[in-house]
């Protein structure tokens, strides 16, 4: 399917304003397995024809793994950049699939003068719903046993734990919880940069360790809603080699199937 | 030599209040150490957060036998401090039971809820020794917790233990004295349980039954003021600790980590070479944290709060998995180190003589700081409110910034963030493949 996609830069050419910001990330940009997520997301906003852009060529990196790996000072020269690149532009509301850069964006940028209105795509997703914009079938996924993994930076972080559930709920899955779930919920092994490094000797991986958990209540799909989690929970299950069995898609991505004729 | 008893009582009492609060001092001082932060705004809302979680225990739930025999053990520390009211001025008057004239019928509903208090104690302390020494809650056992820190924990069951009965014993004798008409022994009703331990001291003389009555209320009120002098060197600073821990804790997102706004001129300088800027702020001497002077207060009065109760461990996936990080050992470290540099402070006259020693390395390997993954579940299972990913992070800085000595790949990680804007080798030219796909 063709995604109708315009960058801030053509727009403003234009004189063209947008309601919303789509903060893709570098996940969602680069990773094979996350740019489903991000075509998935913007199919969703394709088909109810919201008015957004993306930033493109000029979105870098939010500094969130630099800082959690120590370094402020690439953190603050990421921020900066991207602070000047959005203001430039006037934006006042982004929206994200990724939630690092929801939480770097939301919570850390404001002190470097950035001050946004930021949502998680699971919380937009859900607005819009609430706001009647978007319907859900619940056709495909009925009855379908799907149990959800808190991403530390959406629920601990910022103590979003519903929304995600209310989307899978609204597609009428059998939402089934983990026995540690939300504030309780076990990392993925990620976050904290942990993502672009071997972990420290130990005697398990802590996504065999999560994907376990999440295997103890016998998923038929494990729903994710940041790109890194999808990433550590696939890798768990191939480790766990239930892969054919069980599948790993971001709230975004059941949405978008959902919809599919 | 009438007043002797008074006398020795109020030197006792005058020299424990004293060792009491120059440690108190010492510590403050100690707390002192560390970087200022504001954390005095919003009091409303803290007073509220110190009001449930310290005196409300409102994050103990989660296991509710054990919250319940905690709140027991703890309404119980409050409401004795009561009837320590009464036994100071007993002791400082020569008096016995000063109170009890004055309250009538309502002294006796006191002193009952007392020891129904403290019998609940005993069973709830007998339940913590279970679990620590006969079911082994593998919590209680981690490196860290070899040597004092079991001790300590076992020492504490053991002094409540010993309270507890000295208070009922203490009642018995009273009663049976009461009975006996001897005076100055008031008459109170019957007290709900220590009139059961009535029958080992009954076949005692009178003169034997008012010796061993003064010798348990002696020891009560001696065992009170060495647990006061205790709490210095024990887990157990909590008791008094949590409140402020609580008041002072973090009220923004536990995902907001600290933005260090002194560079932010400099990084403006970079970022627009030759355009004007004014710099207004000075950069830190030293990024990051090697050692207990570099943390800021916050986390020293953490240290000092830490119960060692290992809920943080528990749920970190890191130590779950076996790595060498545990969030509660990095507290306790931080205590230790700290401890270390008070002495040597008292030592040298309140001069801090370079021990050649820090936090970072002599205490706290990088091992154990790169293991975290950040994920918060220290900072949300802590009952009073601690944060050790604060550490951890601050001490990553120092790592990174001052040393280079990140991972290597998380070098290479940052030199792409620094070439391509992003965590991998791909062109920022490629960010819209996506669309295409
Ligand atoms: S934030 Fe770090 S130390 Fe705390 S629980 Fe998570 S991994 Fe462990
Ligand atoms: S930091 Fe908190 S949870 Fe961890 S051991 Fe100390 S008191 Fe317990």
């Amino acid at each position: 399917m063709k995604l109708n996609v315009h960058t801030l830069s053509d727009l403003n050419a234009e004189g063209k304003k947008v309601d919303i910001v789509f903060w893709v990330g570098c996940s969602g940009s680069f990773d094979d397995r996350a740019k489903k997520i991000t075509r998935a997301f913007v199919k969703i906003l394709n088909q109810i024809k919201i008015n957004f852009a993306v930033l493109g060529t000029e979105e870098t990196c939010t500094g969130d793994p630099a800082k959690r790996a120590g370094n402020e000072f690439l953190f603050q020269m990421q921020a900066l950049q991207n602070i000047g690149n959005l203001d430039k532009y006037g934006v006042k509301k982004i929206v994200t699939t990724c939630p690092h850069c929801f939480n770097t964006l939301k919570n850390e940028y404001p002190e470097l003068g950035g001050n946004y209105k930021v949502f998680h795509h699971t919380q937009y997703l859900k607005d819009l719903i609430d706001q009647g914009l978007l319907t859900l079938s619940g056709k495909k996924y009925k009855g379908k046993k799907i149990t959800f993994h808190d991403p530390c930076y959406l629920g601990r972080a910022n103590k979003v734990y519903e929304a995600p559930r209310e989307l899978i709920k609204k597609l009428s899955g059998d939402l089934v919880e983990m026995k540690s779930c939300k504030s309780k919920a076990l990392c993925c092994g990620a976050g904290g940069a942990q993502m672009f490094k071997d972990a420290e000797k130990g005697n398990k991986e802590i996504n065999i360790e999560r994907t376990e958990q999440a295997l103890e209540v016998k998923p038929e799909i494990i729903a994710a809603a940041c790109p890194f989690c999808n990433t550590m929970m696939s890798d768990g299950i191939k480790n766990k080699e239930v892969d054919r069995k069980i599948k790993i898609y971001d709230v975004a991505e059941l949405i978008a199937n959902a919809k599919d004729p | 030599m009438a007043y002797l008893p008074n006398l020795l009582f109020l030197s006792l009492l005058i020299v424990s209040l004293y060792i009491f609060f120059r440690n108190l001092k010492k510590i403050k001082r100690n707390i002192g150490l560390g970087r200022y932060v504001n954390r005095n705004n919003n009091s409303n809302a803290r007073l509220k957060n110190m009001l449930r979680v310290a005196f409300g225990q409102s994050k103990m739930g989660s296991r509710p036998v054990a919250a319940i025999l905690h709140f027991i053990v703890y309404v119980g520390f409050i409401l004795i401090n009561i009837e320590l009211l009464e036994i100071i001025l007993d002791g400082i008057l020569g008096r016995h039971r000063i109170f009890a004239p004055f309250l009538g019928v309502i002294y006796d509903y006191l002193i009952s809820i007392f020891e129904i208090l403290a019998f609940l104690v005993l069973i709830a302390v007998f339940f913590f020794w279970t679990r620590r020494n006969v079911v082994r809650l593998k919590r209680f056992f981690s490196p860290e917790t070899i040597g004092w820190p079991t001790l300590d924990a076992n020492n504490i069951i053991y002094f409540e233990v010993v309270l507890m009965f000295l208070f009922l014993f203490m009642n018995a004798t009273d009663m049976l004295l009461q009975d006996a008409n001897v005076d100055s022994y008031v008459k109170t009703g019957i007290f709900p349980i220590s009139q059961f331990l009535k029958p080992l001291f009954i076949d005692l003389s009178i003169d034997n039954l008012i010796f061993f009555e003064r010798v348990f209320w002696w020891l009560h009120i001696t065992g009170i003021l060495i647990f006061l002098n205790y709490l210095y060197y024990s887990k157990h600073l909590h008791i008094l600790l949590a409140f402020p821990n609580t008041y002072y804790a973090n009220l923004e997102s536990n995902g907001k980590f600290d933005v260090d706004s002194s560079i932010k001129d400099e990084v403006q300088l970079i970022l627009n070479p030759g355009k004007e800027i004014n710099v207004e702020t000075t950069p830190p001497d030293k990024f990051g944290a090697t050692d207990i002077f570099d943390l800021n207060w916050i986390q020293l009065m953490n240290a000092y709060s830490c119960t060692e109760c290992g809920r943080c461990s528990n749920v970190c996936p890191a130590n779950l998995t076996g790595k060498k990080l545990s969030p509660r050992a990095i507290m306790m470290k931080t205590r230790d180190r700290l401890e270390e540099v008070s002495k040597n402070l008292d030592k040298n006259n309140g001069n801090f003589i370079n021990d050649n020693k820090q936090l970072l390395n002599d205490y706290i390997s990088p091992e154990e700081l790169w293991a975290c993954t950040s994920c918060n579940a220290c900072v949300e299972e802590c009952p009073i409110e601690i944060n050790p990913l604060s550490i951890i992070m601050d001490m990553r800085k120092y790592l990174t910034l001052e040393k280079s000595a990140a991972p290597a790949e998380l070098n290479l990680m940052m030199n792409n963030i620094e070439n391509n804007g992003a965590p991998w080798p791909f062109s920022n030219q490629d960010r819209l493949e996506w669309v295409e796909e």
